[in-house]
């Protein structure tokens, strides 16, 4: 990759900072993210939740629904691949959408490799649960990384625990001495060169923001305070019970995340939550988080 | 004690600005509120999603506290959505505007992400070397109004242009390592 394209790649990401990303599955939906102050939609057929209910096999979306999409908002488009599915990156990448998030969400294409993203022009996102997944897919080329939490499930605690994992263990890193780096970078299975970067750095080469479990401005902001720079909010709006005031509320709750007394108004009369789940009952088989390495 | 220099922090890539300012030696404050503009004399739009800020301007009404700030002699930076926000009008879609600027601005003009491209241009302004242009999703300036001084131009659209006590760029010099243009801006503008 050229450090034309690299700069291209995370310079969208960095246009994204400090706002909401949106999982919506058609343009009305899209429409009211847009308005509520989105900075981008994320197209799926179904939100997470409705995934893990419905079961059977996810797959990218209908190529119909993302076109209707990227013709009624005017904010980037992300949509979603199967982990490894490389063709189904292509076809977006030939549609034109803006960015790629080759997601845990869906059912994976390939158990073993991950999509070669270097290969591609148009940015991808991809989950993480620690720094090795992160530098493990920043090396293939992610542009940005989002933590995975735990999808769909309503309950922010995944969420806090893989940013905690990541930052925790780039302060970890910013205090070893050279020469433990390359014993590191075996431990964590990434590349020396990436390693050695967040030593000297003590942040990520590409930006890092969170997904998984977001339902509440407070959530979000809890998000922030724990160092990502944006939020993506899956289920978490169109399972709530009015979705475009709680939309606009998590909008605003990410750019105030430092300033409580703003998050009191910002949570005022949003109506009920998603329902959400408790992830240390569930089944391991069921969790999403654990797709991809 | 001269007043500081702020750079808009609803959204966006605010915190590249501020590394560009903090190379100049030039301490920032990030705004949120519009009390906050009483400490500054210069402001910073950065790049980001110009649909996200305005709503932020028009529901925290910054509208207003933000044209009083300029007819105060307050300068403006805009790159990008920032140079969307301070546009006269603007197309594709058609939105609201601070509409400080006799420019009008056309949305992703060069079209979606995979058209974003990098470029390096003549800038005699700011010296003999190209300046390095970065185009992610940008608008194109489509038309400028008498005042308006154009500094650089990309495949002969005027890019960098400036009117008074506002600058703007539809490119991000605040994702290269080159501080030009920033320098020029509190050298010169503001």
């Amino acid at each position: 990759m050229t450090g034309t394209q690299l700069k291209l790649k995370t310079g969208l990401a960095d246009m994204l900072k400090g706002g909401a990303i949106m999982d919506v599955t058609n343009a009305e939906q899209a429409k009211i993210a847009e308005d509520a102050g989105a900075v981008s939609v994320m197209a799926l057929e179904r939100v997470p939740s409705d995934i893990r209910k419905d079961g059977g096999v996810a797959r990218m979306s209908s190529i119909d629904m993302i076109e209707e999409i990227i013709r009624t908002v005017s904010i980037p488009v992300m949509a979603k691949v199967r982990i490894g599915h490389f063709v189904e990156a292509q076809i977006l990448q030939a549609m034109g959408v803006d960015f790629i998030d080759e997601s845990e969400v869906l059912t994976p294409a390939d158990e073993e490799h991950h999509i070669d993203k270097q290969a591609f022009d148009v940015p991808f996102v991809c989950g993480c649960r620690n720094l090795g997944e992160a530098l493990r897919r920043i090396g293939e080329g992610a542009a940005l990384i989002r933590t995975k939490g735990e999808a769909g499930s309503g309950n922010i605690v995944e969420a806090v625990r893989h940013l905690r994992s990541v930052t925790g263990h780039m302060r970890k890193l910013t205090v070893m001495g050279h020469e433990e780096l390359m014993a590191e970078a075996k431990n964590l299975g990434a590349p020396f060169e990436l390693v050695s970067m967040v030593a000297r750095d003590g942040k990520l080469p590409v930006p890092n923001f969170a997904a998984g479990g977001v339902a509440t401005p407070a959530d979000a902001a809890l998000c922030m305070q724990l160092g990502a720079e944006t939020v993506f909010v899956g289920s978490g709006i169109f399972k709530s019970e009015d979705p475009a005031t709680r939309a606009a509320a998590i909008v605003k709750a990410v750019t105030h995340y430092q300033d409580p007394k703003a998050l009191v108004e910002i949570s005022r009369g949003l109506g009920g939550a998603m329902p959400g789940l408790d992830v240390a009952t569930m089944d391991e088989k069921d969790l999403l988080q654990t797709r991809g390495w | 004690m001269s007043k500081g220099v702020g750079v808009l922090a609803l959204q966006g890539d605010y915190a590249e600005h501020q590394r560009m300012l903090a190379r100049l030696d030039c301490p920032s404050t990030q705004i949120r509120k519009a009390s906050q503009l009483a400490s500054i004399r210069a402001l910073i739009l950065p790049g980001g999603e110009s649909t996200t800020m305005l709503k932020f301007m028009q529901e925290e009404d910054l509208l207003e506290p933000l044209r009083e700030f300029y007819e105060g002699g307050g300068a403006f930076y805009g790159t990008c959505a920032g140079a969307i926000l301070l546009a006269r009008t603007v197309t594709g879609p058609s939105q609201p505007s601070l509409g400080f600027m006799n420019i009008d601005v056309e949305r992703n003009a060069y079209g979606r992400q995979v058209d974003s491209h990098e470029s390096f241009e003549p800038c005699p302004e700011l010296g003999d070397e190209r300046l390095p242009m970065i185009f992610i999703r940008a608008p194109i300036i489509t038309s400028l109004g008498a005042d308006v001084v154009t500094l650089a131009r990309h495949r002969d659209e005027a890019v960098l242009v400036r009117e008074r006590r506002i600058l703007v760029s539809t490119f991000h010099p605040e994702l290269s390592t080159d501080t030009r243009v920033h320098r020029y801006f509190l050298e010169e503008v503001a």
